[in-house]
C-alpha cells in the first residue's frame, strides 16, 4: 500500500493561558496520496489549529503528524498552506504574490514567473498579472491567493475555508472551477470549511470534527462521479447523504447539554460509498 | 499575452493625463495657503510703512526683496555648504537609524538597553552639543555631518521599529510555512512593512536636518546659512537674516518634498488606488 499523504494519530493541543483552552483531544485522520479530504466541524472547533500543526506553524502538546511520513512538528514547508485570510502581500503585484512561494521554495525566479504566466488563464487571473492586490475584486484575490498556494512546489495542499468569504454564487463558481484544476493536478488536498454542501462537493473523504476539544466524529467515503455538477445538491441521494453528514455534525453537541458522549460513529457512516454509482 | 497588449496601450495616455490632472490639482490644494502667505507679507509691508519702522528692527520685505537682490550672489555658496551638510547628515541618520531600528526590533535585550539611551540622546540640545563637536572633531565637515545626523535619526528610529513591529504577523507565519528563514522574513514581509513608516521619519528628519545644520554653523564655520546669518547680524544687515531665513524655509520644503517624492517611488503599492481611480 501507498504511504500515507497525511497521517495524523492521538494529536493533542491546548493553548495555554489564564483559562487554558482544549483544542485537540485526541485527533486521528488519514489522508491516501491524490486524495480530495475536507474537514467540516463547528466554528471554532480546532479545524484551523490542525491545519496549522501540518503547516508546521504550531506545536502540538502530544501525537503524530506525518507528511509522507515526515514529522511536521517544527518543521515548516512540508506542505502548501493557504491560510483563511488571503494574506497577499501588498507590496507585490498579482505576478509577484502569486510566485512568492515558489521562489522561498527555491523555484527561479524566472521559471516560477513562466508557471505563473501559464496558469493566469485558469486561475482567471489574465490581464491582471500587474495589478496591486487592493485593486483586484474579492473573488480575484482569493484565486491569486490559491494560485500561490498551487505554485508551492508540495504534494499537499492545506486549504482552510478558501471560499469562506465569498458569497454564495462565486462560490458555486469556485466549486466547479476547483474540480477542473485540483483534476489535472493530481495532488493531495486536505480542505477545512463549515459548508456540509461544500464538503459533499468537493471530496472524496469527509471528516467530521466534534465541537471543542475537537475529535473525529465520523468519516464518510463520496464515491458520487466526477465531474460533479452544481445541480448535484438538489440530487435525492445527494440530500440524503447531507441529512447524514448534518446529524453527525450535530450529535456531538448534545455532549455539552449533559448526555453520556456516544461512542466514535466511525464505521457506521459510510453510507455514500454503499451506493451504486448509477444511482445518481 | 494577447489580452495583455490592448490594456497597456490603453493605460499610457491615460496615465500621462493623469499625472497632469494631479498637478493641476496639487496647485489648486495650495492656492488657499499661498493667498494666506501673500496676504500676511502685504500686511507687513503696510505695518512697516505705516510705523516707520527702523530697518534694523524690522525690514519691509521690498527691502529683504532688495537685499537678495543686492546681496544674493553670496548666496550660492552658502546654500551649497548648507544643503551638503544636511543631505549628507540626513543620508547618516537614515544609515544609522533603520540599523538601530533592525537591532532594536529583533533584539529584546537591546530594546531595554538601547532605547533609554536614544530618548535621553534627544534631551541635550543640539545647540550645546555643537560646540563640543566642534572641540572633538573640528569645525570641518564632520562636525555639521554629525550635529544633523543626531537630531534626525530618532524619528527614523521611532518609526521604523513601529513600522517593523506592525508587519502582520499572519503573514510571517505565511512565508515561514513555505520553509521560509528569518532572512526571506525581513525580505519579504518586515522590511516592507516597515517602509512606509520609515519614511514618515525620514520626512521629520529632512524637515530637521536643514535647521540642525544651520545650528552647527552658528557656532562655528567658514561658510553656509549659519555664518551669513552671524555674520550679517554682526554689521546690523537684518534685511540679510531675512533673506537667510528665507532661503533655510526654501531649502527644507524642497528636502521634504524630495522625501516625499522617494517615499512615492518606493512605496507605489501605497499610491495605486489614488492613479487606478479612473481606471478600470
Amino acid at each position: 500500500m501507498l504511504e500515507a499523504a497525511v497521517a495524523i494519530r492521538g494529536l493533542r493541543h491546548t493553548f495555554p493561558g489564564d483559562r487554558p483552552v482544549e483544542v485537540l483531544d485526541g485527533v486521528d485522520l488519514e489522508a491516501a496520496p491524490g486524495a480530495f479530504v475536507s474537514l467540516v466541524g463547528p466554528s471554532g472547533c480546532g479545524k484551523s489549529t490542525l491545519l496549522q500543526v501540518l503547516a508546521g506553524l504550531l506545536v502540538p502538546d502530544a501525537g503524530e503528524s506525518l507528511i509522507e511520513g515526515r514529522s511536521t512538528v517544527g518543521e515548516p514547508g512540508l506542505a502548501a498552506y493557504m491560510p483563511q485570510k488571503d494574506l497577499l502581500l501588498p507590496w507585490r503585484k498579482a505576478i509577484g504574490n502569486a510566485v512568492l512561494g515558489a521562489e522561498i521554495a527555491g523555484v527561479g525566479k524566472e521559471a516560477a514567473r513562466e508557471q505563473a504566466m501559464a496558469l493566469l488563464e485558469r486561475f482567471g487571473l489574465t490581464g491582471f498579472e500587474s495589478a496591486w492586490p487592493s485593486q483586484l475584486s474579492g473573488g480575484m484575490r482569493q484565486r491569486l491567493a490559491l494560485l500561490r498556494t498551487f505554485l508551492v512546489p508540495r504534494h499537499l495542499l492545506l486549504l482552510d475555508e478558501p471560499f469562506g468569504a465569498l458569497d454564495a454564487i462565486t462560490r458555486r463558481e469556485m466549486h466547479q472551477w476547483l474540480q477542473e484544476v485540483w483534476a489535472t493536478d493530481a495532488r493531495t488536498v486536505l480542505f477545512v470549511t463549515h459548508d456540509v454542501e461544500e464538503a459533499l462537493i468537493l471530496s472524496d473523504v469527509v471528516y467530521v470534527m466534534t465541537p471543542r476539544p475537537a475529535r473525529m466524529a465520523a468519516r464518510f467515503e463520496v464515491d458520487y462521479p466526477r465531474p460533479r455538477r452544481p445541480e448535484i445538491v438538489t440530487d435525492p441521494a445527494f440530500v440524503a447523504d447531507k441529512a447524514r453528514l448534518l446529524a453527525a455534525l450535530d450529535a456531538p453537541t448534545q455532549r455539552q447539554a449533559g448526555v453520556p458522549t456516544p461512542p466514535p460513529r466511525w464505521d457506521r457512516l459510510r453510507a455514500c460509498s454503499e451506493k451504486p454509482a448509477d444511482e445518481l | 499575452m494577447a489580452a495583455e497588449a490592448p490594456s497597456l496601450r490603453r493605460s499610457l495616455p491615460a496615465r500621462g493625463w493623469r499625472l497632469f490632472g494631479r498637478w493641476g490639482g496639487a496647485a489648486w490644494e495650495y492656492a488657499p495657503a499661498l493667498v494666506l502667505l501673500a496676504a500676511l507679507v502685504g500686511l507687513w509691508e503696510l505695518f512697516v510703512q505705516v510705523l516707520d519702522t527702523r530697518p534694523y528692527i524690522l525690514p519691509a520685505p521690498s527691502a529683504i526683496w532688495e537685499a537678495l537682490l543686492d546681496k544674493g550672489h553670496l548666496l550660492p555658496n552658502h546654500i551649497q555648504a548648507t544643503a551638503t551638510e544636511a543631505i549628507l547628515g540626513l543620508l547618516a541618520a537614515a544609515a544609522g537609524g533603520v540599523l538601530l531600528a533592525v537591532v532594536i526590533s529583533s533584539i529584546p535585550l537591546a530594546r531595554r538597553v538601547l532605547y533609554p539611551i536614544i530618548v535621553t540622546s534627544q534631551t541635550v540640545p543640539a545647540i550645546v552639543l555643537a560646540p563640543l563637536l566642534m572641540v572633538w572633531v573640528g569645525i570641518g565637515l564632520e562636525s555639521k555631518l554629525i550635529v544633523v545626523a543626531l537630531v534626525g535619526f530618532f524619528p527614523i528610529v521611532v518609526s521604523t521599529v513601529d513600522g517593523l513591529a506592525s508587519a502582520d504577523r499572519d503573514m510571517v507565519a505565511l512565508v515561514r510555512s513555505m520553509g521560509a528563514s528569518r532572512i526571506d522574513e525581513l525580505r519579504h514581509v518586515l522590511i516592507p512593512s516597515a517602509i512606509p513608516g520609515f519614511f514618515a521619519g525620514l520626512k521629520i528628519a529632512a524637515a530637521y536636518s536643514v535647521i540642525g545644520a544651520v545650528i552647527a554653523e552658528w557656532v562655528a564655520a567658514k561658510e553656509g546659512l549659519g555664518i551669513f546669518i552671524i555674520r550679517s547680524q554682526a554689521s546690523f544687515r537684518i534685511d540679510q537674516i531675512f533673506v537667510a531665513i528665507g532661503v533655510i524655509a526654501l531649502l527644507s520644503i524642497a528636502l521634504f518634498v524630495a522625501v516625499h517624492l522617494l517615499a512615492r517611488v518606493a512605496s507605489p503599492w501605497k499610491y495605486a488606488n489614488e492613479k487606478g481611480e479612473n481606471g478600470s
